[in-house]
């Protein structure tokens, strides 16, 4: 175990250096600069803009200086929110998204976890059939659509919850961000859950225990259930990556002031250092989380281990 | 193996319609051909597709035709206006099939680029074995635990929002999975005894490739890439969503929801055209995936 989490971490340090020098360098190799305007900016002025931010300085002498920076936790000023660094952007967003990924984590796991328990139990009856159809569909609708049909139905129409807006967090405003951040991984956690939940209602050790005079309801939770979560485990690695990524386009279409928003805004005005911190934050969190669940599976399904060379 | 069970089976094989050589193939064709979801999402598909080549070409209202008399009409039979128009009053059952063209060229496209890149990574992987396959390997490890959709936008922001580069850097970072298939399914059959003797009769390199490792490649493969080309159409779609893909005059799916969403509150019926559209082509693209599978690997499940 203790080989496999060094190993594990001697890929993840050289996955972050790549993603800070990938992201620098494909940033300067676009062509327009991020003061390109409509006007012509005066020469003077525009190479005093450079010096001012650094880049009139050899390439390899910026990323030197960047790297160094992001170290220590500065990732420069931005070029678009003027009076801002980029970690304070990123300070502002970070709670923000934080508590809408977290929340719709939670609802997905409980909520998809409990489906899938529940259709594997029906197997095959209406349930089942429903459940796993629903899930295909949530599959199937990115939650581009969802969204806005959500905040169409339940804040234009019913006028039951506020169609966009942050609000301070306030609960009302979650209600409806969090059920399109968590639909899409809700439907793939329903069905990891309800596949793990089939293999092992299966397995010998369940029969015996069925055998030996348990009552089902006790086979469930005290046998099937802990090892039926294994896979889950395995998979909360990547949904979390496919709720940070899905949260790009919900602060958006809710309006709610998170990192998403300012990666986007960052992106479609050539903002390098906002969209570089950006990157670099979230690649950060996104390689370590997939560590810890690459871990915490490990350390339940001893095969795994073996089979990482 | 006696001589009574070769002949056995042979004539097993030929009463069964197949030749000895082509006996797999063909059995999992007739295995497929029997999944009726998968066979019903074919047909569905290719109507999609030829309404989108066609019905851009044949429809009465052009596809860039603003009309200001005729802004944010409802769905009617009338002046053939059948998904209603948009907010510039052009008709939106054009805007939706000529969506869809470039939707799934760009889905296309995108998979053959990450086929290219991932099945000569792989296969070079698998074939060299060894210090290289593990460096090559470990490389994209690496890359598998990057959030790769950042990186689609910041190759798209870097580049220009031209269409040809949503191709290339879609299929630039979708091209992974796809070399580890391969990889590993080129190591395991290299290691088949089949192999072992095809190399002691003196078989050469080439043949050998043709002969046992593609044929062994080809299917998961082919399931892999059906289920590719849906993931592909919505990053574009998500994309051209926030912006970043397809730019007017063109449009795609994800472009007309953006547009849609704008108008929701006006103009509800305009995200739902293109939003079914895109949902029934991922439902379509999945169940060819799934029949696919099951098809070609009948020990699966």
């Amino acid at each position: 175990m203790l080989a496999f989490t060094l190993r594990r971490f001697a890929v993840a340090i050289p996955t972050l250096l790549a993603i800070a020098t990938a992201s620098f360098f494909l940033m300067r190799a676009a062509p327009g600069g991020p003061f390109d305007t409509e006007a012509d900016l005066d020469p003077v002025v525009l190479e005093s803009l450079y010096q001012a931010y650094g880049l009139d300085k050899p390439l390899l002498e910026q990323y030197r200086i960047y790297l160094a920076n992001v170290l220590q936790g500065d990732f420069g000023p931005s070029l678009v929110y003027e009076d801002f660094n980029v970690t304070e952007l990123i300070a502002i967003g970070l709670p923000v998204s934080a508590r809408l990924g977290v929340t719709a984590m939670l609802v997905a796991l409980l909520l998809g976890g409990t489906c899938g328990i529940v259709a594997a139990l029906r197997h095959n009856r209406l349930f089942d059939h429903a459940t796993m159809t629903m899930a295909m569909t949530g599959i199937a609708i990115p939650s581009f659509v969802t969204a806005p049909i959500l905040a169409l139905f339940f804040g234009l129409y019913l006028k039951l919850l506020p169609v966009a807006g942050w609000n301070g967090g306030a609960a009302a405003n979650m209600v409806l961000p969090v059920i399109a951040l968590a639909l899409p991984q809700l439907a793939i956690i329903a069905r990891l859950m309800r596949g793990g939940m089939l293999e092992v209602l299966r397995a010998n050790f369940v029969r015996t225990a069925r055998a030996k005079g348990l009552p089902e309801r006790q086979v469930v939770i005290n046998h099937v259930l802990q090892s039926a979560a294994v896979p889950l485990v395995g998979y909360l690695g990547p949904a979390l990556a496919g709720i940070m990524t899905g949260s790009l386009v919900i602060e958006l279409i809710f309006d709610l002031p998170g990192v998403g928003r300012y990666f986007i805004q960052g992106a479609l005005n050539r903002d390098y250092p906002l969209v570089m911190g950006i990157v670099i934050v979230y690649g950060t969190l996104i390689i370590l989380l997939n560590l810890l669940s690459d871990l915490a599976y490990a350390a339940l399904d001893p095969r795994v281990r073996r089979t990482y060379r | 193996m006696s001589a009574g069970g070769l002949l056995q089976s042979r004539t097993l094989r030929r009463a069964a319609g197949g030749e000895l050589s082509g006996s797999l193939w063909r059995q999992a064709g007739r295995r497929f051909r029997r999944n009726r979801a998968a066979m019903g999402s074919i047909g569905v598909l290719l109507a999609i597709a030829l309404a989108s080549v066609l019905i851009p070409a044949f429809w009465p209202h052009a596809v860039e035709d603003a009309s200001w008399e005729n802004i944010l009409l409802p769905p009617s039979l009338e002046n053939w206006h059948w998904f209603g128009t948009d907010a510039n009053g052009r008709d939106q059952f054009v805007r939706v099939f000529y969506g869809g063209r470039i939707s799934l060229t760009i889905g296309l496209m995108t998979t053959l680029v990450a086929l290219g890149i991932g099945v000569g990574y792989g296969a070079v992987a698998g074939f060299a074995g060894g210090r290289t396959d593990g460096f090559m390997m470990r490389f994209v490890d690496i890359l598998y635990s990057l959030p790769l959709l950042f990186f689609i936008i910041i190759l798209v922001t870097v580049f220009g929002r031209n269409i040809f580069l949503i191709f290339v850097a879609i299929g630039a970072v979708e091209w992974l999975t796809l070399s580890r298939i391969v990889r590993g399914q080129t190591l395991s059959v290299k290691a088949k005894e089949y192999v072992e003797s095809a190399v002691a009769i003196g078989l050469s390199k080439p043949a050998i490739l043709r002969r046992y490792i593609i044929p062994n490649v080809v299917g998961p493969v082919v399931v892999y890439v059906t289920l590719l080309i849906p993931t592909n159409i919505l990053i574009e779609s998500y994309l051209s969503f926030i912006g970043l893909g397809v730019q007017e005059p063109l449009t795609s799916w994800g472009l007309l929801i953006s547009q849609a969403v704008g108008q929701l509150d006006t103009a509800p019926w305009l995200i739902l055209f293109p939003a079914t559209f895109l949902a029934i082509t991922m439902f379509c693209f999945n169940f060819i995936g799934d029949g696919l599978r099951d098809a070609l690997d009948p020990t699966h499940r």
